[in-house]
């Protein structure tokens, strides 16, 4: 049996700026097992990422519960890479740590090895720069990972690159979350992404997000996120949430 | 370099032939300057005595520098020019850093940091022989009031405008503001300050030679305000023409340094 890690019950929010009030969240509930890979899709602006922000104590709840069943370490991945440019791969992978106090020989030596086991550690003392787009998101992953968080928030993590190197590095980020054994928690605005990657697919409606459905994903051939893509079932998976995102231009 | 293709030499050839066709015009053109000046004064077109020559500043040059007075006057502008310019960048960095804690003390204190710097600093030139009194801390106090305000701004501008992903992604791991100030803030922004002590270089001496034209016993502008009471415009020339070379030399050491700083990055 599954073991429920985290339960989000009527999240709400609302946002205050000097004209108005803007309620983002009205009302969204779900649950998140241990070592599930949760998506959650909705139209643009519809406050997706706000829920992520929320998970992170970033930002504040106006109401409802987030209820962790243990103390969890929490790695958040963002759209943009954000590596320092001052600073070399290594030295951005180790940042986090540094921020935590938790920077020594060991977790140095398991950043020194996610980099190897990943096809980073000969561009270890290199400056971002001098990375493609799809390397430098590889490299803001490791950085998350040397928390060795639990569960992993990934708000639009793929959606900067170009869609080839989105493809790959959809199946290099499902490789390494599952082969590390994270729970994971991604929003996207791409439904072919969110079905190929997750257990389950969270479908929000338009602002004031309300949770509209919520899909388990099950595919007869589970391997990768491409051959995900070619299952029979994946397009009418595709289609039933392109139809509840019922997006008019 | 042997291995290169026909084309990328002929490419190459080219990059290094248009850079000396640059330095060759360059060089025409100070001269051409020079020499059109010597002969316009040889053959009285123009009144030496009123514009001087080319060699007449040469002359006065290794007159200055042969009494030991030259690398007097120049080591004490110099001097000035870099007390002001330290003071005045750690005031810059210090203030922006007090203005990146406090939003709230930025918002207050913005009009008046604007109506300081706006404010021609010359006009308080009498108020401040008064106050600080007739020495070389008046010339250090104009330029600092010249260099500081455009400092503190430039720099914290800079601060308020690093990568807002930069810092989402710190606090995402739990920082603090100092750990922010630190890790992001300060090290993402040394091009900022770079290029804010490139300004604060010339401002300094701008204000320097301000001050010394004000009061002052020693110092280029010192020269150059005797050489005009006592109608000495060689002196005058001279000491222009000294003080241009400096100022160049300046921003070349800068540019060299700021060139050196960033391409360790690459």
């Amino acid at each position: 049996m599954k073991n429920k890690l985290l339960s989000i019950k009527n999240l709400k929010k609302v946002y205050h700026d000097k004209n108005d009030e803007i309620l983002a969240i009205e009302d969204v509930s779900f649950d998140v097992y241990e070592k599930e890979f949760i998506s959650i899709v909705g139209p643009s602006g519809c406050g997706k990422s706000t829920i992520l922000s929320i998970l992170s104590k970033l930002e504040d709840k106006s109401l409802g519960d987030v209820l962790f069943s243990k103390d969890v370490t929490i790695g958040y991945m963002l759209q943009s890479d954000s590596l320092f440019f001052w600073r070399t791969i290594l030295d951005n992978c180790l940042i986090g740590l540094e921020i935590t106090g938790q920077l020594n020989d060991e977790n140095k030596n398991y950043v020194l090895s996610l980099l190897k086991t990943y096809g980073l550690y000969d561009f270890k003392d290199k400056y971002p720069r001098s990375l493609s787009g799809g390397m430098r998101q590889r490299v803001a992953l490791i950085r998350t990972l040397a928390l060795k968080p639990d569960v992993l928030l990934l708000d639009e993590a793929m959606s900067a690159l170009d869609y080839q190197s989105r493809l790959a590095i959809s199946d290099d980020i499902y490789k390494i979350i599952k082969n590390e054994g994270k729970t994971a928690i991604m929003v996207t605005h791409d439904i072919a992404e969110a079905i190929s990657m997750s257990d389950r697919v969270i479908v929000l409606t338009k602002r004031p997000a309300k949770v509209k459905n919520i899909y388990d994903i099950e595919l007869t051939d589970k391997t990768s996120p491409i051959n995900n893509r070619k299952c029979l079932e994946f397009s009418t998976y595709y289609d039933q949430i392109w139809r509840d995102l019922d997006v008019h231009l | 370099m042997s291995t290169y293709s026909l084309e990328h030499k002929q490419y190459l050839k080219k990059i290094r032939r248009e850079k000396i066709f640059i330095t060759l015009v360059r060089s025409i053109i100070i001269i051409m300057f020079i020499i059109g000046w010597e002969l316009l004064a040889r053959f009285n077109i123009i009144n030496t005595f009123l514009s001087s020559s080319p060699s007449k500043v040469f002359s006065t040059a290794i007159n200055l520098f042969k009494d030991g007075s030259l690398l007097g006057h120049i080591g004490v502008t110099l001097y000035e020019v870099f007390v002001s310019f330290s003071i005045a960048t750690i005031i810059g960095i210090v203030f922006a850093t007090i203005f990146w804690v406090s939003p709230r003390l930025a918002k207050i204190i913005d009009p008046y940091l604007t109506i300081l710097n706006s404010l021609p600093k010359v006009a308080l030139g009498p108020l401040i022989i008064i106050w600080v009194g007739a020495s070389i801390n008046s010339i250090i106090f104009m330029a600092l009031l010249i260099t500081t305000f455009i400092t503190i701004i430039n720099i914290y501008n800079g601060f308020i405008a690093t990568d807002q992903s930069y810092i989402t992604l710190l606090k995402s791991f739990g920082a603090n503001k100092r750990q922010i100030f630190l890790k992001v803030i300060f090290p993402s922004n040394y091009i900022t300050i770079i290029s804010a002590l490139k300004i604060n270089v010339s401002m300094s001496l701008i204000g320097v030679i301000m001050g010394e034209l004000l009061v002052s016993k020693k110092g280029l502008g010192y020269l150059i305000m005797y050489g005009s009471q006592v109608f000495n415009i060689n002196l005058v020339i001279t000491s222009v023409v000294i003080l241009g070379v400096i100022s160049y030399l300046m921003y070349f050491v800068i540019d060299k340094l700021e060139i050196f700083i960033l391409s360790k990055r690459s």
